[in-house]
């Protein structure tokens, strides 16, 4: 080996101790970002197999997640629910910062996999059918909340859980808390406050605090007043009690 | 500035070579593979498809750009020296580093074309299904409000074009040009372009867990002194490929925020130039 390689050799030994600082700065600017969030592990390589772990590690989690969800809609179309709930998580893990793979997961377990379980012809019993309709109720609620949690700068997923929790848990002080966070954000659509309202119109206990948002929302102007806001607020003041000169003009917004 | 004309006047010579020898053949298979892609998913949601279709397209142009940066650059110099065309030119008052520059140059506008080219080609497709999507969304809500239309209209305009997609496409060029640098580094050591090849590829992979070495080592985890030896040189030795993954998240959503483009896209300039000199110092000093 000639001086000139040796040279290279230790050049290059030299640069790599220089740019550590500059990679780790990148890296932590990339997590500041949401980016790189994947955390390739023993669990994702036992789901993925060999090969496919090699494609994640070099850089093809995209594509590699996009083929896995062809897989999960052929199993769907199938109705193999729990083969889809398998490949769902690792397409999740793979591309965590996919909202609509979290959505569509959710979506799939919660609504699409708790009927057929809940119509199971198989299960004679109804107690095991309501229970395995409750586990699907529950799956698809956690794929929402680890998408919020790997997504915690972005309404949409806030907005999913609080349907959830509306229609398939019928908890509405949860919906309300988590439509209060979709809505906080600066891009969430204006529904979301409306939701918020309705949803704690129905919690027990919190009826007062109900009607004060719902009121706050119908003076913030025309936007607002949407018939359902409007009845529900005049629904609200008969039930609260409030003096006739305190309510609001039972006149919805003129489209 | 003579040396830079120099330059150039190589590197156009070796796209105009490469060129010749059919690189852009790949863009059929390319072509194939998206379009392909886009006709298959018909049955899933336009969302689905969207998002299939850019993570297949940007997943291939990340391969095929690699592959042509790798086989492009571990092959001129074992060709230059086998047709004795290297010795033609060094025998005039050309520097060494200029030669590699120059062929760097061509292997870098080949690229280049090539990224456009897929680009191109994948935005095409993309536009293609999008217009086929509004149509229909038209269609369906041909009684609804125009608020309504034009609400739908714009779920599926979203769900499409992105400025991200931009500086995605512009770092997906940059890996390939660090891999290109990278490789012929590694040529001026090599003695056959397989070996280069080999070389190359198997640093591809183990570039793309250079992070994770190196935060194994920087963590102090109390492990076997060889352990901590081999980390280090990892981290060392090999670059960030991971750094360049940008892409994967961009598809997923994510917005690149200019200060994460603008270092990646420095930190990737920083590797190819060290590369590069680190090339020209050993082939500065190698027997032809």
């Amino acid at each position: 080996m000639n001086l000139r390689k040796v040279l290279a050799i230790v050049l290059l030994l030299v640069f790599g101790a220089a740019m550590l600082p500059l990679q780790r700065f990148v890296a932590r600017q990339a997590q500041a970002a949401h980016f790189r969030k994947t955390s390739l592990d023993i669990g994702l390589r036992e789901r993925i197999g060999q090969s496919g772990f090699l494609a994640a590690l070099s850089g093809f989690r995209s594509p590699l997640a996009a083929l896995l969800w062809i897989q999960a809609h052929t199993a769907w179309e199938n109705t193999e629910w729990g083969r889809m709930a398998g490949l769902f998580d690792t397409v999740t893990t793979l591309q965590p910062r996919s909202l609509l793979y979290w959505d569509l997961a959710a979506w799939h377990m919660a609504w699409n996999a708790s009927i057929a379980a809940m119509q199971n012809e198989k299960q004679p019993s109804e107690a095991l059918r309501i229970r395995a309709q409750r586990a699907y109720f529950q799956l698809g609620r956690d794929f929402l909340e680890r998408g919020i949690r790997n997504n915690p700068d972005r309404y949409q997923l806030y907005l999913q859980l609080g349907v959830l929790l509306r229609d398939k848990f019928e908890d509405h002080c949860g919906a309300a808390e988590a439509f209060r966070k979709a809505s906080e954000f600066p891009d969430a659509p204006s529904y979301s406050a409306r939701f918020v309202g309705y949803e704690l119109a129905k919690c027990p206990g919190r009826e007062r605090e109900a009607y004060e948002y719902l009121r706050a929302l119908y003076l913030k102007g025309e936007k607002q007043r949407l018939p359902s806001l409007v009845n529900l607020l005049n629904d609200m003041e008969k039930r609260l009690d409030i003096p006739q000169a305190e309510r609001v003009e039972s006149r919805p917004a003129q489209n | 500035m003579k040396l830079l004309s120099v330059a150039l006047a190589i590197a156009r010579n070796t796209f105009t070579e490469l060129v010749r020898q059919k690189v852009f053949y790949f863009l059929l298979i390319f072509a194939l593979l998206i379009i392909g892609n886009s006709a298959f998913m018909a049955k899933f949601s336009f969302q689905e498809q969207f998002q299939m279709l850019k993570d297949i397209s940007l997943g291939a142009m990340s391969v095929f750009s690699s592959i042509i940066a790798i086989l492009a650059t571990a092959n001129f110099l074992p060709k230059d020296i086998e047709d004795r065309t290297i010795y033609t030119i060094l025998a005039k008052p050309v520097p060494r580093a200029c030669y590699l520059l120059g062929k760097l140059g061509g292997i870098f506008a080949l690229l280049a074309a090539s990224v456009l080219l897929m680009s191109g080609l994948f935005l095409a497709v993309l536009w293609i299904r999008e217009g086929h999507v509004i149509a229909e969304t038209r269609a369906q809500l041909a009684a609804a409000s125009p608020e309504e239309l034009a609400l739908a209209i714009k779920e599926v305009t979203s769900a499409t074009f992105h400025i991200n997609l931009v500086p995605g496409i512009v770092i997906i060029f940059i890996k390939s040009a660090l891999l290109a640098a990278l490789t012929l580094f590694l040529s001026t050591f090599a003695t056959s372009s397989i070996f280069a090849i080999l070389m190359a590829t198997a640093l591809y992979f183990i570039g793309h867990l250079q992070s994770t070495a190196r935060e194994y080592w920087l963590s102090g985890v109390d492990v076997q002194w060889w352990s901590r030896v081999l980390v280090a040189v990892v981290s060392l030795v090999f670059p960030d490929l991971q750094a360049f993954n940008l892409t994967d998240d961009i598809i997923a959503g994510a917005a690149v925020q200019l200060t994460l483009f603008a270092s990646t896209l420095g930190l990737g300039v920083l590797y190819i130039a060290v590369y590069f000199s680190l090339a020209a110092l050993v082939f500065s000093g190698r027997e032809l």
